[in-house]
């Protein structure tokens, strides 16, 4: 392990700093509104709102700093957003004092968000506007855990970015913002004036940014002045040189590389809360002609590469994820912010894209371990074994990074999806699985899908047994179905009839942002936005795609398997009995329970009577939302992810058919139910293949392993071999829990001796003892599999 | 294809098996073994015959065995409801009426085409890997017939084969299946003959006389070495060994187990005695002097498999 001592202590300083609530930012925005409610286009408004807090914010260099810039005043200062949605002051308690992933509000902040910011801001908001602009069945299926909404309290932004700034500096996007303004044809083209209007607020954000970069210069050489250190002092005016050259021009080498990459990224998170994953992308792609040129012509070491890269991550490390309000207040449980920097793959043109800089960036994601950011391997055909080994010994060691996806299979879903095939390869995976051609995409996730509720409904003929209320169809009394496929026909019914009114929320949505939220700065960095001068939020970008997210498959599946096997082929149970175990959560009949869960076909199982029935669940979900127009001349496409969302589903599920009592954890991604799968990792593999990963754009497989498994080279090796094998079969993406259910167990009794360990818990990776306990409990439940 | 009909007794499948053999394998357990040795960690692969096996802690004390069974054989006893062996005839009525799976049979009859669909679910793998299928048991010689009928669709199929035995076997019938075989993982134990047949109730004459043949045969062989504290770990019976392996025509690898009482579980559940309760696991230290013994005689040696 190679740490200097500046990134040890670094290091050590962001894992020790606590996550506080900042108002600055909403202070800022608020008298930036005061002062600027007349007659101004959005896209300007907003721009001039960047502009202004670009000016105004805290610029924070810290000691020993080689990458500059913090989102808040100070790491781990946590920004809010209140024009997005605003805390009220309960939110502000509950984040103060809640036991899991708290961020700490001090009075005066407390006070701060008393007097100015909600008095400004409260029924005001984005998120309030939303809330209005819903239909009723809307809020009733929201309100049931039908599905949730994901652009309720965080902006749509779900992007990566590309190698554009890598050659380009924010002059110029200037010039092409100029181009574009002479092109403009007022005579043809009704949208002229308000392309002229987005171009222009394009041009004031990227001024602001080589603005704000510039305050951070002007700071390094007042701390260079200040320090009697000579090699401090040194460094400090090398940053302050940096910071006056990129971002205006492009970066001449790996330090300005990266540290125009941070300002970017601080503007684009600066700028609104986006959902979520905004990072560099293919990092080792971007960054090898820099680390190639540095070391030809002396002026870099893989040393000197290693340390900046690791100052690079502890950045990220030190922005939690912006925090929550109402309900999920009090349950969100992550600090993650979701970037996920990709490694290998293939290059544009298709060849291996594994390069020295992989190998570097996987030896500081080892020796950092750091929540944040998280970082994936895009393992290509044309990839080395060498490369999923040096991996694997990372993900042995329990740290949950990085996660595996299979990067053919990716270029497969985005072309089919309608990408060039040189944009697919240039794309990814983001966030937890989500695939991207990055730098050209807005592809939104707008909100999680409880599949097992539809079937809850289903039995219920159309009422939420936990409220009593008709939310769904009437689509008959189940007692009176007579074949299973009556039964799967009327699930088919709920399931469009609650996707239909998502989707027509979403359209909503999508125009509310268009017209209240643009994202200027974002714009500037995705095409074809300036071409088309048009902003992220409103079809600027090359592609538009809108996900639902369906949740619970593997509950789902092994419930309809219960159905159809024990009501209907084998005539254990009637359906009226079923019934009957259900509204009773099975209470005092255990054996009838342990019936269903011991003895019905399940999925993850390579058992064919169950991962048929997946197969139809999942050709279902596609054709009920596959190809739907959205607003910004793109379509709707499906992903299986569940972040942590299977929990809260979990919570407003009653008792399902396959033995799971109420408000326990659905299933999570697409993996098997927990504990379902009795075979083995490779009936699991089987079984998930037998999906049509290529026709979505992201499914979850999460598979815990023992440290036993993989302790000797012969265990990396079968590793690689059984992820060779689900990509041969077309699996989208495998991550690995290396832990045993002893060690977790044990952290869950000791917290306090436990604090560093790491475990993947859907896509991406947490502390465990900051997981709720019923997280903490479903992930020591998900099967193990201990050596023969 | 008449002997695709074959049938035999297993009593597990296990796909991503890891320790027996190349790359990802599926293993077949063969029930029933000629040898009964103290150490046996597959217990339930001893008798031939179909056996009942109980989990105590799975039990739900619902009554449904007791009330299902048609010979008396299960009774209550405080909490927990016992079995008789003696009266129960394994109908397996009792299991099927247990969802809690606290009551299982194990032992299944199997045909070969049968057998030879589960091996063929992880085809994938094995080509990925160079992994296979590995017969073990139990003794997979022990049912010769089934194994050779499995042997050949194996081949025939294209996947890769190994056989775990104990090498107590006819040389008829080990010549007859021995070409089908790609691998063989070949138990030794003891040289002495007479501690032979204190610990594993047979002769190890055949036993040693077919390994020396199958390797005179030019057979791929990793021989397996349980490593029994008190039992066969002596000095003695190391230098047999090499004296043993030196004398063989090819220089094997060989795969040293630890003794681990993990099985201890499995013998109650079975209701059998288990006579090792009180033998510790090898120390690591013991375990690597043996190992660099091994070595020094240029063997090329393995701890685990």
């Amino acid at each position: 392990m190679t740490m200097t001592e500046r990134v040890a202590r670094l290091r050590q300083q962001s894992l020790e700093a606590v996550p506080t609530i900042s108002t600055e930012r909403a202070e800022l925005i608020t008298e930036f509104y005061t002062q600027n409610h007349g007659f101004i286009s959005e896209p300007v408004r907003r721009a001039l709102a960047f502009q202004y807090l670009m000016e105004h914010k805290t610029i924070y260099i810290g000691d020993g700093e080689l990458i500059v810039g913090e989102k808040g005043p100070a790491p781990k200062a946590t920004p809010t957003y209140p024009e997005l949605c605003c805390h009220s002051l309960d939110d502000l308690d509950i984040l103060d004092s809640r036991e899991k992933i708290p961020y700490k509000v001090s009075p005066e902040a407390r006070k701060v968000y008393e007097e100015k910011i909600i008095p400004f801001w409260k029924g005001k908001s984005m998120r309030d506007l939303l809330f209005r602009e819903m239909t009723p069945q809307w809020i009733a299926a929201y309100e049931a855990g039908i599905f949730t909404e994901f652009m309720e309290q965080r902006a749509p932004g779900h992007t990566v970015l590309d190698d554009k700034i890598y050659h380009k500096g924010m002059l110029d996007f200037i010039e092409e913002i100029r181009h574009s303004l002479a092109n403009l044809d007022f005579y043809n083209d009704p949208e002229a004036y308000d392309k002229q209007e987005e171009l222009r607020a394009m041009e004031i954000v990227a001024r602001a940014l080589i603005r704000f970069a510039e305050r951070h210069a002007e700071k390094a050489r007042q701390l260079a002045k200040q320090t009697d250190d000579p090699q401090r002092k040194a460094e400090l005016q090398q940053i302050a040189e940096i910071c006056s050259w990129v971002p205006a021009h492009a970066p001449r080498n790996f330090w300005e590389a990266l540290q125009y990459y941070w300002f970017v990224h601080l503007g684009v998170t600066i700028e609104l809360n986006t959902w979520d994953s905004f990072c560099p992308g293919k990092l080792d792609h971007h960054l090898l002609p820099f680390y190639e040129k540095g070391l030809a012509d002396g002026s870099l070491t893989r040393e000197k590469a290693e340390e900046l890269l690791q100052c690079f991550w502890i950045k990220f490390n030190n922005q939690p994820a912006p925090p929550k309000v109402g309900v999920t207040a009090a349950e969100s449980g992550t600090y993650t912010d979701f970037a996920q920097i990709n490694l290998g793959g293939v290059k544009p043109d298709g060849s291996d894209g594994v390069n020295e800089v992989t190998y570097l960036l996987l030896d500081v994601i080892e020796e950092m371990r750091l929540l944040q950011p998280s970082s994936s391997i895009q393992v290509s055909k044309k990839n080395p074994d060498a490369f999923i080994q040096r991996a694997g010994r990372i993900i042995r060691t329990g740290f949950g990074q990085p996660s595996v996806f299979n990067s053919d299979l990716i270029v497969q879903e985005l072309v089919r999806q309608g990408k060039s095939v040189i944009d697919a390869r240039c794309g990814g995976s983001s966030g937890c699985v989500e695939v991207g051609a990055f730098g050209k995409e807005n592809y939104n996730l707008t909100g999680y899908f409880n599949l097992p509720k539809i079937l809850e409904l289903t039995l219920n003929n159309g009422v939420d047994p936990r409220s009593g209320k008709q939310i769904g169809l009437q689509t008959g009394d189940p007692t009176q179905f007579r074949t299973f496929e009556e039964v799967f026909e009327a699930f088919c019914q709920q399931m469009n009839y609650f996707i239909d009114i998502k989707v027509r929320g979403n359209q909503v949505v999508e125009r509310l942002y268009a017209n209240y939220m643009p994202a200027p700065f974002l714009s500037l960095l995705i095409d074809d936005c300036i071409l088309r001068g048009k902003d992220y939020h409103n079809g600027g970008a090359r592609y538009n795609t809108t996900y639902i997210m369906g949740v619970g498959l593997g509950t789902i599946t092994d419930s309809l398997s219960a159905i159809k096997y024990h009501v209907f082929d084998q005539q254990n149970l009637s359906m009226r009995e079923l019934l009957g175990l259900l509204s009773s959560n099975f209470e005092g009949n255990e054996r009838k329970r342990l019936m269903l869960v011991n003895r019905t076909p399940r999925y993850g199982n390579d058992d064919d009577y169950a991962d048929s029935l997946m197969r139809r669940v999942f050709e279902a979900y596609y054709q009920a939302i596959e190809g739907r127009k959205n607003t910004k001349g793109g379509e709707y496409h499906i992903n299986l992810l569940p972040t942590t969302v299977h929990v809260y589903f979990g919570s407003v599920t009653g008792a399902t058919p396959d033995g799971r009592k109420a408000g326990m954890p659905l299933s999570e991604g697409i993996s098997p139910v927990q504990g379902a799968d009795r075979r083995g990792p490779t009936a699991v593999v089987k079984s998930a293949a037998k999906m049509d990963h290529a026709r979505t754009g992201g499914t979850l497989l999460n598979q815990k392993f023992t440290p036993q498994l993989l302790q000797d080279e012969e265990g990396l090796t079968r590793l690689t071999h059984l992820i060779r094998t689900y990509f041969k079969l077309d699996g989208h993406h495998i991550q690995f829990n290396v832990v045993d259910a002893a060690t977790l167990r044990a952290a869950q009794a000791n917290p306090e001796q436990y604090r560093d360990l790491i475990v993947r818990v859907a896509g991406y990776s947490d502390y465990f003892c900051d997981l709720s306990k019923t997280l903490q409990d479903e992930i020591i439940a998900r099967t193990e599999h201990t050596s023969f | 294809m008449e002997t695709l009909e074959l049938s035999g007794i297993l009593f597990d499948i296990r796909r991503y098996s890891v320790h027996d053999g190349p790359g990802i394998r599926t293993t077949v357990f063969f029930k029933g073994c000629p040898l009964n040795c103290w150490w046996c960690h597959n217990p339930e692969g001893k008798s031939p015959e179909i056996e009942i096996f109980l989990r105590e802690n799975r039990c739900i004390r619902c009554g449904a065995c007791l009330n299902v069974c048609e010979v008396g054989a299960i009774y209550q006893h405080h909490e927990s409801f016992e079995t008789n062996r003696a009266l129960c005839t394994l109908c397996g009525a009792c299991v099927e009426e247990c969802y809690a799976e606290a009551r299982e049979l194990v032992g299944k009859r199997m045909t070969v085409s049968e057998v030879l669909e589960e091996i063929e679910r992880d085809r994938a793998f094995f080509e990925q890997s160079g992994g296979g299928v590995t017969f073990s048991g139990g003794e997979p010689l022990f049912q010769p017939n089934f194994l050779a009928a499995l042997l050949q669709a194996c081949r025939s199929q294209g996947i890769h084969t190994a056989v775990d035995t104990c090498g107590f076997a006819s040389w008829d019938t080990l010549n007859r299946l021995r070409t089908d075989i790609d691998l063989f993982l070949y138990d030794l134990k003891l040289i002495d003959e007479e501690r032979h047949r204190q610990f594993t109730g047979v002769s190890n004459l055949p036993i040693l006389e077919n390994l020396r043949r199958l390797s005179a045969f030019g057979h791929s062989i990793f021989v397996r070495f349980p490593i029994i504290p008190q039992i066969n770990d002596d000095a003695i019976n190391l230098r047999q060994m090499v004296e043993f392996l030196l004398s063989l025509p090819q220089k094997h690898p060989l795969d040293l187990l630890p003794y681990h009482a993990s099985a201890l579980h499995k013998y109650n559940g079975l209701g059998v005695e288990y006579r090792l309760r009180e033998t510790p696991t090898p120390e690591q230290e013991h375990l690597n002097e043996i190992k660099n013994y091994f070595e020094s005689y240029g063997f090329n040696v393995r701890i685990g498999g």
